[in-house]
């Protein structure tokens, strides 16, 4: 056992209300620079879509995560090591511009300075590649907000696999929910594995996966072997850059931007203890329909002294094992098993989870013949299918779904139950196989959501790596060449230390 | 005439080469953020694969003849028994082939690169500069193959050999070797020096990067630390 602790991240999609707020802070703060304009670190999708950038699910078109080979085990779906070696000279698995959204801005000054004409002036579009008019934009970084487009191209996506996906073209039939989605920082990060350059890690005390950027050459692998597309190529610096899960703030014990922001109070954070020797064994179970259950195995109880005992031999802080004993994320995904990986068959063991969204009961349901399962609203009669929630969060497989599902619709039961009819329903929790303490909890933690549950976030200990006296005065927090200097020897006789090592 | 010769040929591969690698490495040293490849396929693929691929299996192939080829004492073929005139034509063959491979892809990617707006206008002065550069050192070298077709005997070649190992052992009079030969020739070696002056301050740094290491990583992941390592 080697004990880890990452930050991870869950987000209540049962309570995301499509604003954006997350996707515009962040890229405020992140990526408002040149050649970054297309990238959305963090981005809102409506779902059904073929999302961004196009159709990212279909990993037979891009090829990204993880394929288990016969020999049981696992290496980038993109090849080994020499298939992508072979493949740097042009990178057959890398989507074009195009298929995020070529940049855009509009001519404002035209609005204050075109002369007086019979028609009001317009502010047409203009590309921020070329800087060159565009006639027509055909496509944008969320151009299917609530079901835009037609049902032909939306049904495109992938997770619409086993599901007879006809019928939800029909008015009548229609569902949708948001997916934000950001960099996973997995486990088992593809993005890493696939960097000839090693220029990309994760992080031993936080598990923030980076990319150095003075060590990052743009042999653009990353973008090819990130299964989610959350890796992006800078055309301007020629790096590759991705979402830092705002680590200068997790250092200070501050929320990421997108879940300080976000107004439906839907994102959690909170220390996850993990076995760093079960990562490979996790990601390489057989059946994709297994990596869910398997990534549970790789967590850590906080609470068993034999991981605590060790997880202090292995660095870790009083502070930090306290904070996972109250990480939100360690509820919901182990104590309640309310929230899933996004895509656990990229084999990527990815670190931000979804809780499944509730949606509204079916027409035909509401009519009076409503399912009903020990008196409880039938999963299965909720608009959003729930084949369509499982190929999204568990490769495919229903039951811990629809037990989630269950228990969400329980909470609200056992709650309209006490607050409006003044009755404890015991049996309504005990029907999901929880207490009614436990929906208590859940619902302080889901519904009332306040600031210090959702967020447990202990500081960094840089002190401990870092020599404080000889990075007094340095340049803090830069894109590389920050402090330019980094071959350990110096032209000119100047003693460097790197403060990072590799293990 | 001959002072000029010993200006381009004697003295000049030593300014070139210590341009090269003093640049290089105050390059990495102070601005590794600038040090990549400088890719444009995510902004259009069209002429890439083709381009970049037949470019660069062409240049590597180019720079391992010459490399070898030059650079290999002369004594070393003689006892494998290599003979000169041999050893000639193995080098027109099979530098024609990758040339031409090599030139064919140069050609798809200058043109992507001059005629696709968004590549146009987001390629520096360099890119454009090297770009062109390569393309008219790569003419120069297979217009020297029908120069060479005029004498087989390998004579010719020897005196390069000679000098390019002069050079390389620090023998500037060694110019005086290669003073006779077609201009062409002249020309070739003047621009391939000229190559090793630009390289600090274009993208062919990205060369010295080459991340043939990847072959050798234990694993595929890499984790970093900021606590003291043990053993360290």
């Amino acid at each position: 056992m080697k004990v880890r602790a990452q930050i991870a991240m869950v987000l209540n999609l049962d309570k995301c209300i499509g604003c954006h707020t997350c996707s515009v802070t962040c890229k405020n703060v992140w990526t408002s620079r040149e050649g970054m304009e297309y990238v959305w670190f963090n981005n809102v999708e409506t779902k059904p879509g073929v999302g961004y950038p196009k159709d990212w699910e279909n990993q037979n078109r891009w090829n990204g995560g993880f394929v288990r080979r016969r020999n049981g085990k696992i290496e980038p779906r993109i090849g080994a090591k020499w298939r992508v070696l072979s493949k740097i000279f042009a990178n057959p698995d890398l989507p074009e511009i195009d298929d995020y959204y070529e940049p855009f801005t509009f001519d404002y000054e035209h609005l204050q300075q075109a002369p007086e004409s019979k028609a009001m002036p317009t502010a047409r579009p203009r590309s921020l590649v070329t800087g060159q008019r565009m006639e027509k934009i055909e496509w944008g970084p969320n151009w299917e907000e609530i079901l835009g487009g037609e049902f032909s191209k939306r049904s495109q996506d992938s997770n619409f696999e086993g599901v007879q996906k006809d019928i939800y073209g029909a008015f009548e039939n229609t569902f949708m929910m948001y997916l934000p989605r950001l960099c996973e920082h997995c486990l088992n990060p593809a993005c890493a594995a696939s960097c000839p350059s090693g220029a990309i890690y994760k992080r031993e005390e936080d598990g923030i996966v980076l990319v150095d950027q003075d060590k990052c050459r743009g042999w653009r692998m990353c973008i090819s072997g990130c299964p989610y597309k959350k890796v992006y190529y800078n055309w301007s610096s020629g790096k590759s850059e991705k979402c830092t899960f705002c680590f200068p703030r997790i250092e200070a014990g501050m929320p990421t931007v997108c879940s300080e922001t976000c107004v439906g109070r839907i994102r959690y954070l909170g220390v996850v203890l993990y076995d760093a020797d079960r990562i490979e064994e996790a990601a390489s179970v057989p059946d994709e329909g297994d990596l869910y259950e398997a990534q549970l195995k790789v967590f850590l109880d906080p609470f068993d002294p034999a991981v605590q005992a060790q997880a202090r031999a292995d660095g870790i802080s009083q502070a930090w094992l306290d904070a996972a004993k109250r990480s939100p994320v360690w509820r919901m995904a182990m104590d309640w098993k309310i929230a899933f990986p996004l895509h656990p068959e990229y084999r990527t063991l990815p670190m931000v989870w979804y809780v499944p969204p509730l949606s509204p009961i079916q027409s035909a349901a509401a009519k009076g013949d409503l399912g009903q399962v020990n008196g409880l609203p039938d999963v299965k009669s909720l608009r959003i299918p729930v084949q369509y929630l499982a190929n999204l969060l568990t490769a495919g497989r229903t039951a811990p779904v629809e037990l989630a599902l269950d228990r969400m619709l329980a909470m609200r039961a056992y709650m309209r139950s006490k607050t409006i009819d003044g009755v404890i329903n015991d049996g309504l929790a005990e029907r999901v196989g929880l207490s009614g303490n436990d929906i208590e909890e859940m619902y302080r933690l889901m519904a009332i959501a306040n600031y210090e549950d959702r967020f447990v976030i202990p500081t960094a200990h840089r002190e401990t790596g870092e020599d404080a006296y000889q990075l007094r005065g340095s340049c803090g927090f830069s894109f590389g060449d920050g402090c330019s200097g980094k071959t350990g020897f110096n032209l000119f006789g100047q003693k460097q230390k790197t403060p990072m090592e590799t293990i | 005439m001959s002072w000029l010769n010993t200006v381009f040929f004697g003295w000049y591969p030593y300014v070139a080469l210590t341009v090269f690698a003093l640049g290089s490495l105050l390059r990495f040293d102070h601005s590794q953020y600038t040090w990549r490849s400088g890719s444009s396929q995510l902004l259009r693929r069209k002429q890439l694969m083709w381009g970049s691929n037949l470019f660069h299996v062409g240049i590597l192939c180019i720079l391992g003849g010459h490399f070898v080829g030059l650079l290999t004492p002369v004594a070393v073929f003689d006892a494998f028994g290599i003979s000169h005139s041999f050893k000639q034509g193995l080098a027109m063959t099979f530098g024609g082939i990758a040339g031409i491979a090599c030139w064919i892809g140069v050609a798809l990617l200058a043109h992507r690169r001059l005629k696709d707006p968004r590549i146009l206008a987001t390629s520096s002065v360099g890119d454009i500069g090297i770009l062109l550069l390569l393309w008219a050192q790569l003419t120069l070298g297979l217009l020297s193959i029908p120069v060479s077709a005029m004498h087989m005997d390998g004579h010719e070649m020897v005196k390069f050999m000679n000098w390019a190992q002069g050079i390389v052992t620090l023998q500037p009079s060694s110019a005086g070797l290669i003073a006779d030969v077609n201009p062409i020739f002249k020309l070739h070696i003047f621009l391939g020096l000229t190559i090793f002056l630009v390289f600090p301050f274009t993208r062919l740094v990205h060369v010295l990067s080459a991340p043939v290491w990847y072959l050798g990583r234990q694993g595929y992941q890499v984790v970093r630390t900021t606590r003291p390592v043990a053993g360290e």
